[in-house]
């Protein structure tokens, strides 16, 4: 009965999306109050439907009902528990289910939220979710049904795909849809400010904490999947530029350089147009991101043929949206008016800047990513294109752009001072030299090492210096810094966390590439292996079984300067519902550096393939992003962004702050 | 000491017949993408000289496993790629450089082994990609400048009613 209530709230969903999709705007149009008044109980009915059929499919899942096709494809009655929730979207139907129960999320949350807008704008916005929704709805029903019954129904499941089966499936996918999805908005907020025809500063505003939110999200998903494939996959790799990644890195990227572009449009009413068109951009690259991975035609050019209905209805959606919103860009951006003059020397040049490395950058991934399925298509000739491409070409790009992230904040709106900021930065560029220095001698080559830490810690300081200058601190008594920092922006300390984020993440990027060292031995029990100081014993292995698997586990004992300090336990996995088995590796953090251990077969006679790597500063990666958040999480608790916000009289004389 | 140290169980006898090499081949597309029979760089494949291990492992990070999605040979699990990473250290032991070695790989498997393509006519959109989206940004930026110094501002501005309510709408008191 579940899969068919599942069913009928998906087909019920659509219903509403094609009224959502039409009345309200309708309704904008002919200044119609109770037409536009339509959109929201019917974004939060609609979101209500999609949140129930999302339910009853993970019901099918949490009871085993293999009589449903897509459970018993991916789903074991012995799966543990936790597991039983997540393989709910650890496959193409399941997860394109979550996708709109994302979509008709935020839907709801624009509609309870997002009171402070124009009516009209608010009506069309709610119109244009609905057209994304609907067509999803559609894509669903038509080619991807969740709820698809087997008769006879088998009774046993064939389990979802080891691989799958960790904590990470129940983190890293979610997120990244609360990032893919989120862009959503600026998409919808841009196509109805191009309809309107009327744009200005305002729309920056009330478009940027849900910019933030889906950046925030899309950032820490992002680290979640890398850190998720460094422990799963078993050598220690945590970024392979594989197109699946670059799918998500685009709209990062793209969504990274929208936040700054519409500070300036907020700020200083510059950069409108560029602004809206960023915002079709991030979205269309996060719709090209969800059908990279879905089509399959990453496998192949071939794999994306063996489903005609499914890649086709793909190749139309990417035509709609993509070639819609960019045709009513052409169409209606002439209309926009640019306002807000600024010299090339400003912090709104600094913004351009940033705004030019990341779409370059983009661009450079985006291309890389897609011209081998281009080329083959075309000529029929394969080439790969793999990380020592996007290293040699990714790489430069964005060192530029980490070098020129300390003077943007420091730079005055209008018509910056570059000596004057140079001069501010001589403490930061020093720290930065000294460490430079000190790498090179104490490390020597590889040459990129000092040069990457140097720019990660001008990075770090640099962000340091700009909130010391903004508090004056060292220059005034510390009651009057203690003031100052109370009083600052939120949004000030915001840039200066994810901007230090960025620093730290360089700074673990480095220490993992150039300084880390790896064993690859094959031991016996009782056999001995040393890297960097550390000595591990391999003691013994055992038999172990879990719910699902039976597995071999191996433990080796952990010594620095014959002191005993831990116990490691790597395994090798055997599953027997699809006949796979799996390396689990083990992880032993020292501060930010980690020893990583797995195991391979068992050899003839007795002895264990080992892969034993010291990864110095590794975990500053996944730091650097969580710093990120932390500043995204700050700059969207600032007072002005705050959506909906009750206006609250502000309680005694406001706080000095520095003029910016 | 060395980064790499490893047993030696004979790894340069493994050279295969074409015909038993073909035969793998077929037996790894089968088992496609999910490889884990064997985990990568096994023991018995490191060479003992570390200068040349050095270079092998160089090598293999752009050299692609081609039955894999996307992964280098010195990450990959699979047979093939432990084929390949053999062959790699065999050509280096015989004293192949390392241009030598791409060289021969690609006569035999075509450009698709190298994850990093060679600069041809076919590739140079890719390697122009970079540079071109940066120039043609760049010159977007001037033109968008110059356009804004000589076009007067015939925007109409705000009636006083709008300059309220926009006032309003920003500040939140």
């Amino acid at each position: 009965m579940n899969a068919e209530i599942g069913h009928y709230a998906l087909v019920l969903a659509f219903a509403l999306a094609l009224i959502q999709s039409v009345v309200p705007l309708i309704g904008a149009r002919k200044r119609d109050a109770s037409l536009m008044a339509v959109a929201e109980p019917v974004a939060l009915v609609q979101f209500g439907f999609v949140a129930l059929s999302f339910a009853m499919l993970m019901s099918c899942y949490v009871g085993s009902d293999f009589s449903v096709s897509n459970v018993f494809e991916n789903s074991h009655s012995a799966t543990p528990l936790i597991y039983k929730f997540t393989s709910t979207w650890g496959n193409h139907e399941g997860s394109m289910l979550l996708w709109v129960s994302i979509l008709t999320l935020f839907g709801a949350l624009v509609a309870t939220f997002a009171n402070n807008i124009p009516r009209s704008l608010k009506a069309t916005v709610l119109s244009v979710q609905a057209w994304i929704a609907g067509i999803f709805h559609l894509f669903i029903l038509t080619t991807s049904n969740p709820f698809r019954r087997l008769s006879p129904a088998p009774f046993e499941g064939q389990d979802l795909n080891p691989v799958l089966q960790d904590i990470g499936l129940a983190i890293h996918p979610p997120l990244l849809y609360l990032g893919y999805v989120g862009f959503s908005i600026a998409f919808s907020f841009a196509i109805a400010a191009l309809i309107e025809g009327r744009i200005d500063a305002a729309w920056a505003r009330w478009t940027r904490p849900w910019m933030l939110a889906a950046w925030m999200c899309l950032t820490v998903g992002i680290a979640m999947g890398s850190y998720w494939a460094y422990y799963e996959l078993g050598w220690g790799g945590w970024w392979f530029w594989d197109p699946v990644e670059n799918a998500s890195f685009m709209p990062w990227l793209a969504g990274t350089a929208l936040l700054h572009s519409a500070v300036v449009m907020e700020k200083r009413e510059a950069l409108k147009i560029w602004t809206i068109l960023l915002s079709i951009l991030t979205f269309s690259l996060s719709l090209i991101g969800t059908f990279l991975v879905r089509s399959g035609v990453l496998t192949s050019v071939h794999a994306f043929a063996s489903d005609p209905a499914r890649g086709f209805f793909i190749l139309c959606i990417l035509v709609l949206f993509i070639g819609g919103g960019l045709g009513l860009f052409a169409w209606r951006a002439p209309l926009l008016r640019q306002g807000g003059l600024f010299a090339p020397v400003s912090r709104e040049g600094a913004l351009v800047f940033n705004n030019l490395m990341l779409t370059a950058a983009c661009a450079t991934v985006f291309v890389g990513t897609l011209y081998p399925l281009a080329l083959e298509a075309l000529t029929g000739e394969k080439i790969s294109v793999g990380a020592p491409f996007f290293n040699s070409t990714f790489g430069p790009l964005f060192a530029s752009l980490l070098v020129a992230v300390p003077f943007g904040p420091l730079l005055a709106w209008k018509r910056g001072d570059l000596p004057g900021v140079a001069q501010r930065l001589a403490g930061a560029f020093l720290v930065a030299l000294i460490a430079l220095a000190a790498t090179f001698v104490f490390e020597g080559q590889p040459l990129l090492a000092p040069f990457g830490v140097g720019v990660a810690l001008f990075v770090i300081t640099g962000a340091i210096t700009d909130l010391v200058e903004r508090t004056g601190l060292l220059r005034t008594p510390l009651a009057t810094v203690a003031r100052r920092a109370a009083g600052l922006p939120r949004s000030a300390w915001g840039t200066a966390f994810a901007h230090m984020g960025l620093g730290i993440t360089l700074l673990g990027i480095v220490g993992e590439t150039q300084w880390g060292a790896e064993r690859i031995v094959s031991m016996n029990p009782g056999d001995k292996v040393s890297i960097r100081n550390y000595d591990i014993t391999f003691d013994r292995t055992a038999n172990r079984t879990g719910p699902n698997y039976s597995e071999l586990a191996a433990t080796f004992t952990v010594r620095r300067h014959g002191e005993t300090i831990g116990v490691m336990e790597p395994s090798k996995r055997n599953f027997a519902a699809r006949q796979t088995s799996k390396s689990e590796s083990a992880l032993m953090a020292r501060g930010v550096s980690q020893l990583y251990l797995t195991i391979g077969d068992v050899n003839p006679d007795g002895s264990v393939a080992v892969r034993l790597y010291y990864k110095p500063l590794v975990l500053m990666i996944w730091l650097g992003a969580v710093v990120m958040f932390i500043g995204g999480g700050l700059s969207l608790s600032d007072r002005r962004l705050r959506v909906g916000a009750p206006r609250r009289a502000r309680a005694g004389a406001p706080a000095m702050v520095p003029a910016e | 000491m060395t980064k790499n140290e490893g047993l030696m169980t004979g790894g340069e006898g493994l050279g295969m017949s074409p015909a038993l090499f073909r035969l793998c081949s077929v037996l790894c597309l089968l088992s496609s993408v999910l490889c884990h029979e064997a985990a990568a760089v096994q023991p018995d494949e490191v060479l003992k000289d570390p200068a040349l291990e050095g270079r092998a492992r160089a090598l293999s990070r752009e050299l692609r496993c081609m039955v894999c999605q996307n992964q280098s040979i010195d990450d990959s699990e699979a047979p093939l790629a432990r084929d390949l990473r053999i062959l790699v250290r065999e050509r280096l032991t015989a004293g192949d450089s390392d241009p030598q070695v791409v060289d021969f790989l690609v006569a035999r498997y075509g450009e698709f082994v190298l994850l990093k393509p060679r600069f041809e006519w076919q590739t140079a959109v890719l390697w122009f990609t970079p540079a071109a989206a940066l120039l043609a940004g760049a010159i977007a930026i001037v033109a968008a400048i110059r356009r804004r110094r000589t076009a007067p501002q015939t925007v109409a501005p705000l009636s006083p009613e709008e300059e309220q309510t926009l006032a309003k709408m920003i500040e939140p008191k």
